[in-house]
This record gives C-alpha cells, structure tokens and sequence, in this order.
C-alpha cells in the first residue's frame, strides 16, 4: 500500500543522502520525495512516498527515526490528513476546438493556464493524487508535450491532532511509542 | 589562550577521559600528530601506532569491547580512511562505541579529487552510526563532544569525524561544552511501565522459558541484573555468540550459546519454548536459522534500546524499549510486587528435565585421535590452565566456534570477536587493544592461520610497545571454515581454500623478534600452552592440528534450528 511520511529533519550538510541512503541499502523504494525549509530556523521538512505491506512501513518509520539527525516520522496515512501536490503540464493547444476542450478542462479541474503560446499552453494544477492522475489521463488524449510533477506534501488534519494527543496524554501503550523520540 | 585545531582535539579527547587511541599517520593529519609529539603525555594521551589502519580500528574495538571505554582511532584522509571502513563496519554490525577520525583534505581542495582525497563521510554514511565533516574550526569541540555522546548512548555505534587540514592548523580559544542538548537524539532508557508488567505476567505464565541474551546486555551492563532475573525465575538462559560471558557458563542454568553452532539442547531448548524472552539480541539470522521455522509455538518478549530491532525478523508480543539493565531491574522489581500480591512462582521442574536429557543425548563432543592435536582439545586446555579467566579474543572460522563453544566465559567483556560482520584480521589486532586497556589481565588470541595473515604484520605493534598479548594460532592449513562448507554442502570439491603454503609461524615471529613455540603432537599441547602463557611479554604459539575437523552441530545456512547435523 502507498504511504506518505513526513519527516523533520535537522537542515545539516548530507541530510537528503543519509535518508535516501537508507532507503537505498535497505531496498525500501522512494517513489516521490520534497524537500523544504519550516517555520523553524534550521528544520527542513521532507514529505516522501513509499509503499510496502505494514511490515516494511514499520521498519521504515523505525529506521528513518533512528537517523541522529531526524527530529520526527509521521506516517501520514495512518491518520486523516490533507495531501496535495502540484503539476505543470505543456499540452497541445492549436487554435481553435482543441484549444477550447482544453480551456474547459482548466475550468472544470480549477487548473490555471501559465502560459500560452501559439499551439501550445502551459497549465499549472494543484490538487491530491487522484485529481492530478485524472486531469493528466483525460489531456494525454489531446497530448501533453511536457510534464512535471512536485509529488505530494502533506499535513494533518486539526482535529486528528488533538485526538493523537490525547492518546499520548493518557499513557496508553501502543506500538504508537515505538515510533517515536521521547 | 588560542590553539591550533589539532590541540583542540587533543584537549577534547582529554575533556572525554581519552587514555589511549589507536592510529596511523599521513598528510593531512600531520598537525595532529605534531600537536601529540608535544602535548599527548601531559594530557594523558598514549597513541599506539599499529602497521596497518583496519588494526587501528579493531584495537580500537577490542578495547571498548574489553573495557565498555569508547575507543578511539585515527587515520589519514583518502586511503587511511578507506584502509579504516572495514573496522567502521566492524563497530556498527557489533554495536561497538567508537569514535574515528579521519583527515581530509583541506576545505577549500574538497571536491577537486585532491591528493589523498576520498568521500569517507559519503562512503562511510551507511556503515556508522553518524559522521560528521567539519567545516569551521568553531564546529570542532562541539562537534567532538557530540560524537562521543552519540557514539557511546543509545545503541552504541561508530561515529566518524572528518578533519580537513585547515581545520587543525587554523587557530581558535578552546571551550569545550559541558552539556549536550539534541532534539534530534533522546535515547529512551526506562522501559514502558505497562509493558514491563505484561512481560512479567507472561513469563510467570510461561511452562517452557528460554531466556535469551545478546550483546546489548553486555553494552548495557546488564550481567548481575539478568542473572538475578533467571535465577528468581528459574529461567534456562542461552546466549548468543555476542552474548557470551552476559551470564556464566558454569551456571546451572545456562544453556551455552544458540544458533547456526549452538548446543543441540540449546537449539532444542529454543525450538520448543513456549516464551523467548530476548534481552539485548536481535534475531539474526545465524541465530534464528529459517525464520518461520524459528521457535514456532513460542511468543516473544524483545527487550532492546532500537526501536527498529524489534519485530524486524519476528513479530514480537511483548515490545518493551529500553536500556537493557534498567528494564531487566524493572522486571525483577515488577515479579516481587506480584509475588507480594500472591502470584506464584513455578520451578518448571519438567522443563529443566527435558533440556539436561537432550544435553546428555549430544554433549559438545570430539574424537581424540592418537597424537594428533584436535583444535578442541587446544581450546579445551586453553580455558583449564586459564582457569577460563582469560580475555579471549577470537578470529573468525571454525577456531573461534570451538572457542565458543568451549572456553566458557563467566564474565563479560572477556570475549572478544567480530560477530556481525565476521570480519577475518580481527582477533589479533583486537587483543591488542584489550591488552592495552586491561595491563592486569591475560589475553589470548586465539586465530586461524587464514585469518592470523590477514594481521600479522602487527607482530611488530607488540614487539614495539611490548604488549603481552599470546597469540594461539590454530594452524589447519585451511581456510578451515569455507572448507567445512565445501565439504558438506558443496561434495568436497575444496576451491581455494588450501593454504598450506604459509609462512613458517616460528620463523615470521622471529623475524619480529617475538618469541614463539609450536606444538605438532597432543602430547605436547599442555605443556606448550603452560610454558607460553607463563611467560611474560608478548608470544606466539602453533597449534598444528588436525587439518579437516568439523564444528558441530551445525544448521545449514537457511535451514530450521531443529534441522541441525550432529556429527
Ligand atoms: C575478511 C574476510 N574474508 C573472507 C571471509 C570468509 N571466511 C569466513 S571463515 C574463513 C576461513 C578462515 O580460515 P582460518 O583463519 O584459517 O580459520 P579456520 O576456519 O581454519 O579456523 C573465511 C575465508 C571472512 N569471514 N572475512
Ligand atoms: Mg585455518
């Protein structure tokens, strides 16, 4: 199954090879990978993701947490989160029907046209993973010339994280510490 | 008063109560080692310099392996440091305290594949714990400082401190930290109260108990505490091969080691639990043989200070984090709180039955064969005229499943071997670092002549600081334990490994000037090994025994635990 995490890390020189590194010798997969800086001075925040039964998420959690320089691993699918990410296409756009099917597309999906050239328009979209799968699958039929996509970023939604406090400030046991840095 | 970066080094390893480090000079750490000329007495710093870097970082292991000391080594950039990743993998498999320095090239060369320049942060990056390259001089003692905190707390590792030059040479007033504070890094020690409980109401519950300690005991320092547990509990205790000497092997109740050379009534013992309760161990593969096969009608306690260990090769039931000694102390804290409310301890006396009948049904055993010298038989004596005191430090091969099999440690920190990545060169160099660290003490290495040339050359280490390491070389003319194997599993066809064409033992010690003996009957293995071992200073003795012995049992790689061949 398809998970996102979400790593805090310390903003040190080496810190995207020690965690790629260790997906890569341990043969865990890195299907899309974000980096950026936080609010906090010298914390970035890599939102990664992966996929693998309960066992492989697990030692993954376990392993990246382990790293000296990694604040906090949240498996973001575990609880309800929001998860977006963005795509820019170049799609094919000749005056006219093809240009008009493709206008009402951006409308429907809320995209934005960036810019716009004689044939061909460049579209920029936001939104979770299956909105972008939809909105690339139905402009490969007009033809898309050029792609790029940011992978997801993700946050929790508020209330999961008062109900996952409340977890913590009542003790119970749970694999939950096991995942955790005290 | 300011100083040169490499009298800071100094200074911090003296803040850190450094005594001894291992290493081997070039360029780019020749400021260091001309800071050491002047001030390493006055800080209370001996510096030993070895023949090769790899023995650099073994006597470095075999020092923190011998003391629970965080053991120190340096080497040059480039090919110092890639001469040193060997030992770096060593101290990272065995969980060891470490904390190594390499030059680099100076600061403003990196990148430019400068003279003697090599990534050893990139190429070291998934064999230690954390590494660090500093690039300003004010990064330096802190720097130090967190490497020896990160190196010597939580699950011990190697950490690896890259130097470029400029960073010794350019000047700065020392201070180094007093406290260290890492949001990133917060070993837990204390094991879950609740978790604690559950373990103990199920080992009170249990029929058939094994009790099963690894290395992480040792490093937590967790002897007195687990011997108490198996005692209240009357729990039979196995240890692995990292394990050894955690609980005495002359105890009633220990079971020797497990695994691929375990016991047969310790394999069996395991097979057939009905609880594992794991203290520091985590499940290897030489240990648990095939997995889905591996004490099937058991449920697991996983007692361990990496979150990551537990249930990464069997669901574990009961997970408890923490440092091995605190949370045994838990337990035996929690047991007389439930005995106080009226639980019951059983003496499991079925149990304890049935395991000493399968140990009566196949003992450790080997044929005596006239004059010839078996290489148990060696190891054998070895413990009776040491009274199974020494520090024994071992290669890697079939010598070193004999020596676990049969010295018998009853104290930890006494055995001394490359477990995880069964590195051969080991057993040397490591002993040297123990005789080092322990001047009181006797050390044994006890090496295969494969793995002995591996090392040799540092025949002139001991010759130089005179340290009074016996090496035992049990001589088969073999690579003996990849000859086993091609015996048994691939029809005697033995591919490259006939190393009878070797040095003469005696005369490579005297070309050192370190005196030697051999012994090439049984008759004469006793008094050999007396002589030897009652001579002060550093000796060498050969063993030349028989060339094709096998260590039993033995699990062939893949196979179940309770598949083990006897003989
Ligand atoms: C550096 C290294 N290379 C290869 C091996 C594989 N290996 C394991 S045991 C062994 C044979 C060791 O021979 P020897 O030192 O003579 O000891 P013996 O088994 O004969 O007691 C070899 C080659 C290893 N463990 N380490
Ligand atoms: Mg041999």
């Amino acid at each position: 199954m398809k998970h996102t995490i979400s790593l805090l890390v310390e903003n040190e020189y080496g810190m995207l090879s020690r965690v790629s590194g260790l997906f890569s010798a341990r043969g865990y997969q890195i299907d899309t990978l974000n980096v950026a800086p936080t609010l906090e001075e010298g914390v970035s925040r890599m939102t990664l993701t992966t996929h693998g039964n309960d066992h492989i998420i697990e030692q993954i959690l376990r392993q990246t947490l382990k790293l000296v320089k990694v604040i906090q691993v949240t498996d973001m699918t575990a609880n309800p989160h929001v998860e977006r990410e963005m795509v820019m296409l170049t799609v094919s756009a000749r005056r006219g029907e093809e240009r008009q099917e493709v206008l009402s597309l951006v409308k429907i999906f809320r995209a934005r046209v960036v810019d716009v050239s004689e044939d061909a328009l460049i579209l920029e979209l936001t939104g979770n993973g299956e909105k972008v799968e939809a909105f690339i699958n139905l402009l490969r039929t007009i033809g898309i010339q050029d792609m790029v996509r940011t992978g997801p970023v993700a946050m929790t939604r508020v209330a999961a994280v008062r109900a996952l406090q409340q977890i913590e400030d009542e003790e119970e046991f749970s694999e939950l510490t096991l995942n955790e840095k005290v | 008063m300011k100083m040169r970066g490499a009298r800071i080094l100094l200074e911090a390893l003296r803040c850190e109560g450094v005594n001894h480090i291992f290493g081997y000079p070039g360029g780019a750490v020749l400021h260091i080692y001309d800071e050491m000329i002047k001030h390493a007495e006055s800080l209370g710093i001996k510096h030993y310099l070895v023949r090769h870097e790899q023995a650099a970082l073994f006597g470095a292991a075999g020092y923190t392996q011998a003391t629970g000391k965080t053991g120190v080594a340096l080497v040059t950039s480039g090919p110092g440091g890639t001469n040193a990743v060997t030992g770096v993998a060593n101290a990272f498999m065995d969980s060891l305290p470490m904390v190594v320095f390499t030059g680099q090239v100076p600061t403003n060369l990196i990148g430019n594949d400068a003279f003697q320049e090599a990534d050893l942060t990139g190429i070291t990056r998934s064999c230690v714990k954390h590494n660090y390259l500093v690039k300003k001089v004010e990064d330096l003692a802190p720097t130090i400082k967190e490497a020896f905190y990160v190196a010597s707390t939580g699950r011990p590792g190697p950490v690896l401190v890259d130097l470029p030059k400029d960073m010794t040479a350019q000047e700065l007033e020392f201070s180094y930290p007093e406290t260290i504070e890492m949001r990133s890094y917060k070993p837990q020690t204390q094991g879950n109260p609740k978790a604690v409980r559950r373990a103990v109401e199920a080992m009170l519950e249990a029929e058939r108990p094994v009790l099963y300690i690894g290395g992480g005991a040792i490093h937590g320092g967790a002897h007195d505490e687990v011997r108490r547990l198996a005692e209240r509990l009357n729990l039979p205790t196995t240890c692995t091969l990292m394990g050894l000497g955690a609980f005495p092997a002359s105890h009633p109740l220990s079971l020797g080691m497990l695994g691929m050379h375990g016991g047969y009534w310790t394999n069996m013992a395991v097979n057939n639990c009905d609880l594992l309760i794991s203290i520091g161990a985590r499940f290897d593969d030489r240990v648990t043989g095939k997995l889905t096969e591996f004490a099937k009608g058991a449920r697991f306690i996983h007692v361990d200070i990496d979150p990551s260990c537990i249930s990464k090769n069997v669901p574990c039931d009961f997970p408890i984090i923490g440092d091995s000694k605190v949370v045994v102390q838990q337990m035996l804290d929690e047991v007389e709180q439930m005995v106080g409310h009226g639980a019951n301890i059983t003496p499991r006396q079925g149990w304890h039955d049935q395991i000493a009948a399968w140990r009566e049904q196949h003992p450790f055993w080997f044929k005596e064969d006239g004059d010839i010298i078996k290489p148990q038989y060696v190891i054998h004596e070895l413990h009776r005229l040491t009274g199974g005191k020494a520090v024994v430090s071992a290669d890697v091969g079939q010598h070193q499943m004999w020596t676990a099999q049969l010295y018998g440690f009853d104290h930890p920190r006494n055995w001394l071997n490359s477990g995880g990545l069964g590195a051969m060169g080991y057993g040397f160099p490591a002993a040297i670092g123990a005789a080092v660290a322990r001047p009181n003490d006797l050390v044994v290495a006890v090496v295969g002549d494969g793995g002995f040339q591996m090392s040799c050359n540092e025949l002139a280490t001991i010759k130089q600081y005179n340290i009074p390491v016996k090496i035992l070389v049990i001589n088969n003319g073999y690579l003996g334990m990849v000859r086993q194997w091609q015996e048994q599993f691939y029809e005697h066809r033995y591919s490259h490994s006939n190393i009878e064409v070797a040095p003469d033992f005696l005369k490579l010690a005297g070309a050192y000037d370190v005196p030697a003996m051999r012994a090439t009957k049984a008759s004469e293995v006793t008094a050999v090994l007396e002589k030897a071992l009652n001579t002060p200073g550093p000796m060498l003795i050969e063993m030349q025994v028989a060339r094709e012995e096998n260590v039993f049992p033995i699990v062939p790689a893949g196979a179940a635990l309770k598949d083990m061949i006897l003989a």
